[in-house]
């Protein structure tokens, strides 16, 4: 076993492990912790097939950005567990009926003709980079697939802005343009008087 | 080198034998980048009390003295402070979650210290020469902030965790502008290696630095990392006069001091990438003979020494900001100037190649 394999079969075990702990783990927090620890390790593994971009723009968008706005959420949130799992019996039949239905199609596709013959990974040339390559692809051959996707996402936070969006008449709130905007004699008054002192 | 290399060998087998040797080559390397950092980061806090006391007509810290040289007066002071540190007792409050609260303060300096692989001191010197040392670099820097959370949360206090949820929201905020100001940069210079970056800033004297085009992003990318590492005008995270401490109320010994390491050492990071990405990293001012002799090693030491000069004269000179207007610089201010200026440097990319050759623009668009 290579130094390769090593790393893989670390990497792969934390993975799992800690993907099984987001799903079993009663605290809220700690399943949203090992949530990011799961994207940490499939980043790892990532790397391990050249494919740096992705595996850092995983860390960069999932860990440092989207888990922290989660984590953020579960630690503000109340979560009441005894509430949250009464109805785990009754709806059993149901999750595990969607269970099955995604094994079968993850088994369909994983049977399919690409993932018959296993081409063992060349190692590139050292001044080949990935992130070149992929900028490459996704600027030239797909260009219009990705600013459809980015399009998608944009509407997506339009969306969600328009919907949490209140104008709220009863809240007073201050204008930061109009206090940077003020000078020294639009609050005082330099008087000049005589001094009134006690003879 | 070969010799300690074929030693491994014999001990160990040659395939175990090299692999060893690699692990111990860059454990070596590890060492020598870490341990020069955390020496920068204790006399970082002398020279921030010495400037700050100068800057307030003070004399600072005067009375421990170095080996007992009467001069240095003072300059022993980081080295008992250390000492104090690891004296101290960790007190773990007694509605703390043990595991977090000891774990968070490992979380915020690891970051801080991986980051440091792929920084280039001198063009031989950088330990890790890989092609997307950038997006690593900004990988690392965004995981700082779940040191903050954790430790606000597994406190179990009201103060630390108000300080952690204004840094989370703080922090993912000025991330946006930072990534975007470097986006200019990675333009400009078509590269992710920060090797590549300075180099491409080479040239006869500072003009053909980044500094030049992109100085709006120079100070949206400068005053963005003041805010990332919670320095002051925007330490709401631990706004000792609002909410205590922030996220670091509840610690105490060694726990804190290892927040305050990663805090400094955050700091340098970020004088170092500034240097690197806009003042030209290891080159000289000039190209010619007094400036060259000097090693482009001390060029770029010199340079961090100037950014964390500002870092310091902040927090001398300016009052807090306010939460609201922390926000409004972050997503109303910062981010619209590096879009604009991410479109002007597109076109001017897009210039025909003969106006991209005449005089001003040929220094930096070639």
């Amino acid at each position: 076993m290579s130094a390769q394999d090593t790393i893989f079969y670390f990497f792969s075990a934390v993975l799992i492990l800690s993907a099984l702990g987001v799903i079993t783990f009663r605290n809220p927090v700690y399943a949203a912790l090992l949530l990011v620890l799961a994207f940490f390790s499939a980043a790892g593994i990532w790397l391990l097939l050249e494919a740096e971009f992705l595996a850092i723009a995983l860390v960069l968008v999932y860990v440092g950005a989207v888990m922290v706005l989660f984590l953020f959420v579960v630690m503000m949130l109340d979560i009441n567990l005894d509430k949250l799992r009464e109805g785990f019996w009754k709806w059993f039949p149901f999750g595990a009926l969607i269970a099955v239905v995604i094994a079968v199609e993850i088994g369909l596709v994983m049977m399919g003709d690409q993932f018959k013959q296993i081409i063992p990974l060349q190692p590139k040339a050292s001044d080949y980079s990935n992130t070149k390559e992929l900028g490459r692809l996704i600027y030239t051959e797909y260009v219009y697939v990705f600013e459809l996707a980015a399009v998608v996402l944009l509407v997506a936070m339009v969306a969600a802005i328009a919907l949490t969006l209140r104008h709220r008449t009863d809240k007073k709130s201050p204008n930061p343009s109009s206090q940077v905007k003020v000078k020294r004699n639009d609050r005082i008054r330099m008087v000049s008087m005589a001094p009134e002192t006690k003879e | 080198m070969e010799y300690i290399q074929q030693w491994f060998e014999q001990l160990f087998g040659a395939t175990l034998g090299s692999t060893l040797f690699l692990f111990a080559e860059n454990l070596v390397y590890i060492v020598a980048i870490v341990l020069p950092l955390l020496l920068g980061v204790a006399y970082l806090t002398f020279a921030e009390r010495k400037i700050i006391a100068y800057m307030q007509i003070r004399l600072g810290p005067n009375r421990v003295t170095f080996f007992g040289i009467s001069w240095l007066r003072g300059w022993g002071q980081p080295i008992a402070d250390a000492v104090k540190a690891i004296m101290k007792e960790i007190i773990v409050p007694t509605g703390a979650n043990k595991f977090l609260f000891l774990l968070a303060p490992v979380i915020t300096i690891a970051p801080a210290l991986a980051a440091w692989a792929v920084v280039p001191f001198s063009p031989e010197l950088v330990l890790a020469d890989i092609n997307a040392g950038l997006l690593y670099i900004l990988a690392m820097t965004s995981l700082g902030v779940y040191g903050v959370i954790i430790a606000g949360w597994a406190s179990n206090s009201k103060y630390a965790f108000l300080g952690s949820m204004r840094s989370a929201a703080q922090v993912v905020s000025y991330e946006l502008a930072m990534g975007f100001a470097l986006v200019c940069v990675l333009m400009m210079s078509s590269s992710l290696n920060l090797g590549d970056i300075v180099i491409g800033q080479q040239g006869d004297s500072f003009l053909n630095w980044y500094l030049i085009p992109l100085f709006p992003m120079f100070l949206v990318y400068f005053i963005s990392g003041v805010a990332e590492t919670n320095r002051a005008p925007f330490d709401v995270a631990e706004g000792e006069s609002e909410i205590v401490a922030g996220f670091h109320v509840d610690y105490s010994g060694m726990a804190f001091t290892v927040f305050f390491l990663a805090e400094y050492a955050n700091m340098i990071l970020v004088a170092t990438l500034t240097s690197i990405m806009f003042l030209g990293g290891w080159l000289p001012p000039f190209n010619f003979a007094p400036f060259t002799y000097i090693p482009g090693m001390v060029w770029l030491l010199l340079k961090i020494a100037f950014i964390l000069f500002f870092f310091l004269w902040f927090r001398a000179t300016f009052p807090r900001y306010r939460y609201d207007q922390i926000m409004r610089l972050g997503w109303k201010i910062f981010i619209p100037i590096t879009l604009v200026w991410i479109v002007l440097i597109g076109m001017v990319m897009q210039l025909p190649v003969s106006l991209r050759d005449t005089f001003p623009l040929n220094m930096w668009f070639s």
